[in-house]
């Protein structure tokens, strides 16, 4: 089965996913990301890398700060840029997504940046697509959020220089996540010898071993000694569906505690995607405290789909 | 009329019999093998050298999407499809728009049916009105309209005193149930098998569970009732099992499972490819394999298509969105040419699963080459390589996984009642 994210010369033509997504182009994306920060980690000037392409963001799922950093990231590439939040509504209407594709292609759109609230749907819009357009998963259901992932590697790699001596948890509802399935398959190609999952059963996919992680149900031993902790955000509509009693129950035995924490290397980093529940999956000291780096990732963020959107421009099929 | 069918390798796997043999139809019925009858003179002749004759394919699912679905497809481009699959008899689920819960939808059907002139339809009909799973339908009303067996289709019946009593009104009369074994609260928004592609892929799973405690439901009731039930569309292995025991201990219970998961994993969805949305969804390998065995060891009756044809804008969806089902009746033949060349069964094995076997589940005297038989008859070429193309489909759903791909053995002829219904 061909890669349906690489063109024949095996280079980056849409990002849908990081599993299956070549080292190679991870490491091009973080180091082009790189050149887009200063010295100090904070982003540099205007580029004219996306002058005079159109950059549409279809968000068929809302979400205002997915958006907004693509909508920074491509400005900062010069690039102009169309917002459309389509929420549920168009498909009310009638009108199918690649109905709405068709129409945004037709107004001569370089590439995409898509959310949807069901996997597979950027794989579709892929497909779909004249062979000069690009698609960017921005998210598609439980699959796959790959910048999300692409930004936290980049933020592990800042803090901790390499991967391959690295423990690392993801603490949460791995079953509806996005972020977490792409940072698996990311953390594996760079080569973190040991991944782990902390989360109740009802949070876990039934074959998630198969992902080459390793499974626990409690913090003290799923944290213990581990160099960077990785929170998901729980939906609050988990209570119901029988998933979780409660927040309070889920935040005494997964959310992420100063004493917690403690079971961590003393220099362990603490990451959250965004948005936190404060006090359901994070408590403020940790969130607010000194080994939490959740407010550079919003940083890298932009830089790394700065990095994308340049990569993916970068190749004529 | 009479046709003489000559030169043909006939199989008739109820009858035991394969070899090279001349089949004589007199007045729509098979008069004679091998030797011409008395008197007989052929109006029209047949050359099947080469081919093999065959009984006609009894099919066990095939959505003809009438009423209330013509824009998925017409009764008329689905017979005509399952004719050209060599199909000469087939049973039709109730989930119509509205479902078949009313002698008067199931005597329309039949007699829109009968004016085409191609396969015989057997209505199964609505176990509960409206499929709603909370009362009985008419069923001997149903059954002198002309359906043949009971079912809830895919629509859920949750409540067991429901299905208790439909069992014991139904084997009042010795009717079949037929129901496909799915837990619809484990199944809740469930796309995909419980597996590792639903967890790659973030796809809803529905787990093995749902069957079996569904299966265990069903399988307890009708010990009960002592109904006549029929389980449709095993998939999972530890479903196989139950069956396996329940008819070790005698129980009346016969299975069915698609072609499509003889051939198929959830591996196969790969991309999220929605012609792999299917109901019930692709399980395991270790699943497939299992489902093979039930086929060989007989825990499994038949082989149905689950015939479902989608309109095309219904499978451009994301996955879980999508329209589940595939078109089938044209590619049973050849999946089934596939599965008996993998398992290395005899043509007249594997030919038994789409013939007999589903005639016994129908309760119908068919399936076979029995002297004075009604002459339904595929005659095939089992060696013509074709590639599975949407232009290559009558179906109007050109839905299938295997699209794309080359598959063996053409259907040259059907014959109903002796008639040529198709040729090819």
């Amino acid at each position: 089965m061909n890669n349906p994210q690489l063109n024949k010369h095996g280079e980056l033509q849409h990002l849908l996913t990081t599993e299956g997504l070549p080292i190679r182009i991870m490491l091009d994306i973080l180091d082009r990301a790189s050149s887009f920060l200063d010295a100090a980690g904070r982003e540099t000037r205007k580029v004219p890398l996306l002058h005079g392409k159109s950059v549409f963001n279809i968000f068929f799922e809302n979400s205002t700060r997915t958006r907004t950093t693509f909508e920074i990231a491509a400005k900062r590439l010069s690039a102009d840029v169309v917002n459309l939040n389509i929420g549920s509504s168009s498909t009310s209407k009638g009108e199918t997504m690649l109905d709405t594709v068709d129409n945004l292609c037709a107004m001569h759109a370089d590439m995409f940046v898509v959310r949807h609230s069901e996997s597979g749907a950027a794989h579709l819009i892929a497909r779909h697509v004249a062979p000069e357009v690009h698609v960017i998963n921005a998210g598609d259901g439980r699959h796959a959020h790959p910048t999300q992932a692409l930004l936290d590697m980049f933020t592990i790699r800042h803090y901790k220089k390499e991967f391959h001596n690295l423990r690392v948890a993801i603490v949460g509802d791995v079953l509806h996540s996005r972020v977490a399935r792409s940072q698996i398959h990311a953390l594996t190609t760079l080569g973190v010898p040991e991944i782990r999952v902390i989360a109740p059963k009802t949070l876990l996919p039934t074959a998630v071993e198969n992902l080459g992680v390793q499974v626990y149900h409690d913090m003290a031993h799923g944290l213990k000694d581990v160099d960077v902790v990785l929170m998901l955000r729980l939906q609050n509509e988990r209570m119901q569906g029988a998933l979780l009693p409660s927040g309070q129950e889920y935040f005494k035995n997964y959310g992420l505690t100063e004493e917690k924490l403690a079971y961590a290397k003393s220099d362990a980093i603490v990451m959250h995607p965004g948005p936190m529940n404060r006090g359901i999956e994070i408590d403020s000291r940790v969130a607010d405290g000194s080994q939490s780096v959740i407010l550079s990732q919003v940083t890298f963020g932009i830089a790394v789909r700065m990095a994308v959107m340049s990569v993916l421009a970068g190749n004529k099929k | 009329m009479n046709i003489l069918i000559k030169n043909g390798r006939l199989i008739d796997p109820k009858n035991k019999v394969d070899a090279q043999l001349d089949l004589y139809i007199v007045d729509g019925r098979i008069a004679a093998l091998g030797q011409a009858p008395a008197g007989f003179s052929a109006a029209e002749v047949i050359d099947a050298q080469g081919l093999i004759v065959a009984p006609g394919l009894i099919e066990l699912a095939a959505r003809l999407r009438e009423p209330g679905f013509e824009y998925m497809a017409t009764l008329e481009s689905e017979m005509d499809a399952a004719v050209a699959g060599g199909i000469t008899s087939l049973a039709c689920p109730p989930d119509t728009d509205p479902p078949l819960d009313e002698p008067g939808l199931v005597e329309m059907l039949k007699h829109r049916a009968k004016n085409l002139h191609q396969a015989r339809l057997y209505p199964v009909a609505a176990l509960t009105t409206g499929l709603k799973g909370m009362e009985l339908t008419e069923m001997t009303e149903l059954v002198e309209a002309g359906c043949v067996a009971f079912s809830q289709a895919d629509a859920p019946l949750t409540d067991t005193r429901v299905m208790y009593r439909a069992m014991q009104y139904a084997s009042t009369f010795g009717f079949s149930v037929w129901l496909r074994p799915q837990d619809s609260f484990l199944a809740r928004d469930g796309v995909a098998h419980d597996g590792e592609v639903a967890t790659r892929s973030g796809l809803p799973a529905i787990p093995v569970c749902a069957e079996t405690i569904a299966l265990s439901t069903m399988l307890s009731l009708a010990r009960e009732t002592n109904a006549k039930l029929h389980i449709c569309r095993i998939s999972s292995a530890a479903g196989v099992d139950m069956v396996r025991q329940a008819k070790q201990q005698g129980l009346d219970v016969t299975c069915d499972v698609s072609i499509n998961h003889v051939h198929l994993s959830e591996m196969d969805i790969g991309y999220f490819d929605t012609n792999c949305r299917l109901n019930p969804p692709l399980r395991s390998l270790r699943d497939r394999m299992a489902l093979r065995a039930g086929l060989l060891d007989g825990t499994i009756d038949a082989i149905c298509t689950n015939h479902a044809p989608v309109d095309e804008d219904a499978k451009q969806l994301p996955f879980a969105e999508a329209e589940s089902g595939a078109t089938g009746v044209e590619l049973l033949l050849p999946l089934m040419l596939k599965w008996a060349e993998q398992e290395r069964i005899s043509l007249s094995d594997a030919l038994a699963r789409v013939t007999f076997h589903p005639a016994r589940v129908l309760g119908l005297d068919a399936g076979h080459l029995g002297a004075s038989s009604a002459a339904d008859i595929c005659i095939f070429d089992a060696e013509t390589y074709w590639r599975v193309e949407p232009s290559a489909l009558r179906s109007q759903g050109k839905n299938t996984p295997f699209i794309g791909q080359e598959v063996r053995g053409r259907v040259r002829y059907t014959l109903i009642d002796g008639q040529i219904v198709y040729k090819a």
